[in-house]
C-alpha cells in the first residue's frame, strides 16, 4: 500500500499556491504609475525637500514635522536652500499637492499602502 | 568547541557582499535581479518535488504512528482520540493541532540529574520561539505578496493594517517584522548558548537561521532606516510576476539585491536541507496514520507472492503414510 495518489493531490496544491502570482496576474504587465502634480506644484519647481528624497523618505518627515509641532511647538520648517514651510500635513503638502486621489494615492494604492492620517487630518475636496 | 556557527556566519557574510559588490560595483542587476530569483524559484519548485515524490514512492506497509495515549480497545477503556487515533478524522485532527499548533513541541521536556535523581522537567521555550518565529515568517510573506499582485486583495492590505495596529513610527512598524528577527534569534542562541544542544548542531543548523535573520535585516533596514524606492522595487518584481522581467530605470539600492539574493538562496536551498520539514510535516509516518494494525490487515506490498504449502495440502499429500505410522489427522 502506498499514498501516491494523495501525496500528488497535496503536490499540486503546493505548486498552485507558489506560484499564484503567476496566475493572479495573467501575465499582464502593469504599468508603474505616474504621480500627477498640480499647476501649483509644477510652479513651485520644487518639493519641500530633494525629490529623490521625498519620493522614498517622506513619510519620515511627516514623522519629524509631527514630533517637531506636537512635542516641542516648532512650526516652521527650513530645508537644505534656507527655505522655510510651515510644518504641516493638511495645509503644506496639501496645498500643493491639493490632488490628493491623483498624486497620494496612486502611488499609495500601487504599493498597498493605506494611510491612517486621514482619520484626522483633512484633505482638499477635489472636483471631478 | 563548535565552530559551525562561524562557518555558517562567514558563509552568509560572503553571500551578502557578493551580491552587494555584484549590484554596486559589477553592475550586475539582471543577474540579482532576474536570473537567480528565477533560477531558485525554479529549483525550489523542481527540487521539492522531486524530494516529495521520492518519498512517495516508498511503501507504507504497517502503521507506525507514536501513540501518546489510550489506544481504541474493548468498549469500556477510554481511548485517547487523536493522541492514538484510530480513524481519519482523529488523524486530521492530530495533524492540525501537529501542523498549525507544533503539538509535539510543546511537549518538549528537560532531562536533568538533580542531586540523585532524574527529573524531567516541562520546557516551553522551543515550542515558544518555534510559534513566534514561523507564524511570523508567514505573515511577512504573506505581505510581501503586495509586490507581486496588482492590484492588490484586499486582504493582504487588512492584514497589513492589523500587523500595523500600534501605529508607531512612519513607516508603520510591523509587529510581525519584529518578531521574525526576534523568533530567528532566540532559535539561533539557544544553539549557540545551550551546551547540550551546541554539542549536537551542525553548520546546516545555524546557516538556514542566519539566512533568515540575514533577510529580515536587510528588509528591516530597507524599510525603516536606508530606505527604498518601493515603487521601482514593485515595477521590477511585477516584472518578474508576469514574465516581462526588466531592471527599473534609475536603479534600486543595492540592499534590496542583498535581501533578494539571500532569498533565491533560500528557496534554491530549502529541498536540499533539514528545511524540507515545510513538506515532511505532512508526510511523517509517525503522525499521520491511523493505528489501527490490529483492526485492520496491512499487507506489505513487496511482499513476494509465496508459494505456500498449507497444513491441509500437506495433510492431503501424506495422509495414508500419516496413518500408517499412527500419527494423528484432521480427515480421516
Ligand atoms: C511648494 C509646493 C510643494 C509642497 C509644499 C510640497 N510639495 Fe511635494 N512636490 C512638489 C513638486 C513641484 C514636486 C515634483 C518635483 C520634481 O518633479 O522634481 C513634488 C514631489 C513630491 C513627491 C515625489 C513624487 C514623485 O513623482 O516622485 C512626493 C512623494 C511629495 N512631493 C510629497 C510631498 C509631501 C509629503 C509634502 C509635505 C511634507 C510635500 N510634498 C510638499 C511640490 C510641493
Ligand atoms: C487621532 C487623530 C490623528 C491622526 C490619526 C493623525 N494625526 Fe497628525 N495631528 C493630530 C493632531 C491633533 C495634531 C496637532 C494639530 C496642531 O497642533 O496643529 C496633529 C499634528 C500633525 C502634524 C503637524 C501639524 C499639522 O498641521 O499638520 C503633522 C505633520 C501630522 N500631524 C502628521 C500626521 C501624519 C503623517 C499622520 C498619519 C500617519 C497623522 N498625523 C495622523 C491628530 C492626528
Ligand atoms: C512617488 C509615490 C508616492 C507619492 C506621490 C506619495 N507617496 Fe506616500 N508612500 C509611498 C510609498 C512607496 C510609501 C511606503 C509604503 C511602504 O513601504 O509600505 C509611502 C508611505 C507613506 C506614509 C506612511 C504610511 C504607512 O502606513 O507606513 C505616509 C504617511 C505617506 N506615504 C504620506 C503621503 C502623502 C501625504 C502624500 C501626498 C502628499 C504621499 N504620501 C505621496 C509613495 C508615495
Ligand atoms: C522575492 C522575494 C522578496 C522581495 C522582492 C522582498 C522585498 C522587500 C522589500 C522591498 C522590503 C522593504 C519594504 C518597505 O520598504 O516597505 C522588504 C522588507 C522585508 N522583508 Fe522582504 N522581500 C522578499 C522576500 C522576503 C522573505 C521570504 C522574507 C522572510 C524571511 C522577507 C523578510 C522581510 C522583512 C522582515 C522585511 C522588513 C519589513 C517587514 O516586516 O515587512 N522578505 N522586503
Amino acid at each position: 500500500m502506498n499514498d501516491r495518489g494523495k501525496i500528488i493531490a497535496g503536490l499540486i496544491i503546493f505548486f498552485a499556491v507558489f506560484t499564484f502570482p503567476f496566475w493572479y496576474n495573467h501575465g499582464a504587465a502593469s504599468s508603474v504609475p505616474e504621480p500627477k502634480l498640480t499647476d501649483k506644484a509644477k510652479a513651485a519647481k520644487t518639493c519641500v525637500a530633494d525629490t529623490q528624497f521625498m519620493r522614498t523618505e517622506h513619510m519620515k518627515l511627516l514623522d519629524a514635522w509631527r514630533d517637531t509641532v506636537v512635542r516641542e511647538g516648532g512650526r516652521v520648517y527650513t530645508n537644505e536652500n534656507g527655505k522655510e514651510f510651515m510644518a504641516s500635513l493638511s495645509n503644506t503638502c496639501m496645498d500643493c499637492h491639493s490632488n490628493k486621489t491623483e498624486f497620494c494615492d496612486r502611488c499609495h494604492n500601487y504599493v498597498s499602502s493605506d494611510p491612517y492620517c486621514w482619520d484626522c487630518h483633512t484633505y482638499p475636496k477635489e472636483e471631478k | 568547541m563548535n565552530v559551525g556557527y562561524l562557518y555558517s556566519l562567514l558563509a552568509v557574510i560572503v553571500l551578502g557582499l557578493i551580491a552587494y559588490a555584484g549590484v554596486e560595483a559589477a553592475g550586475l542587476q539582471w543577474l540579482f535581479g532576474i536570473l537567480i530569483p528565477y533560477l531558485g524559484l525554479t529549483i525550489f519548485i523542481a527540487g521539492f518535488v522531486y524530494r516529495v515524490m521520492d518519498w512517495a514512492k516508498s511503501a507504507v506497509p504497517f502503521r507506525i504512528p507514536t501513540t501518546c495515549g489510550q489506544q481504541k480497545s474493548l468498549p469500556w477503556f477510554t481511548p485517547n482520540r487523536i493522541d492514538n487515533p484510530a480513524t481519519t478524522l482523529g488523524v486530521i485532527v492530530r495533524m492540525f493541532f501537529e501542523i498549525l499548533l507544533f503539538r509535539s513541541l510543546f511537549r518538549n521536556t528537560r532531562v536533568e540529574i538533580r542531586g540523585e535523581r532524574l527529573s524531567y522537567k516541562w520546557v516551553i521555550w522551543l515550542w515558544l520561539f518555534a510559534l513566534m518565529f514561523h507564524y511570523s515568517f508567514l505573515i511577512v510573506v504573506i505581505r510581501h505578496l503586495r509586490f507581486f499582485l496588482e492590484p492588490v486583495p484586499w486582504v493582504i492590505t487588512l492584514l497589513e493594517k492589523a500587523d500595523g495596529v500600534l501605529q508607531v513610527g512612519l513607516p508603520i512598524l510591523y509587529i510581525s517584522g519584529v518578531t521574525l528577527l526576534l523568533g530567528a534569534t532566540l532559535l539561533l542562541l539557544r544553539r549557540v548558548l545551550i551546551p547540550r544542544i551546541n554539542y549536537i548542531s551542525l553548520a546546516a543548523d545555524y546557516f538556514p537561521l542566519l539566512l533568515i535573520i540575514g533577510i529580515a535585516i536587510t528588509g528591516i533596514m530597507m524599510r525603516y532606516f536606508t530606505k527604498v524606492d518601493v515603487l521601482k522595487v514593485k515595477e521590477l518584481t511585477m516584472g518578474l510576476a508576469t514574465f516581462h522581467p526588466a531592471i527599473p530605470e534609475g536603479g534600486i539600492s543595492g540592499l534590496f539585491y542583498v535581501h533578494l539574493f539571500f532569498v533565491s538562496i533560500l528557496l534554491a536551498y530549502i529541498p536540499f536541507s533539514k528545511l524540507m520539514h515545510m513538506g515532511g510535516v505532512f508526510l511523517s509516518p509517525t503522525r499521520n496514520l491511523a493505528n489501527n494494525n490490529r483492526r485492520i490487515r496491512h499487507i506489505n506490498p513487496w511482499n513476494h507472492p509465496v508459494k505456500v504449502h498449507t497444513y491441509e495440502e500437506y495433510e492431503d499429500e501424506f495422509r495414508e503414510k500419516m496413518i500408517e505410522a499412527g500419527l494423528p489427522v484432521e480427515k480421516e
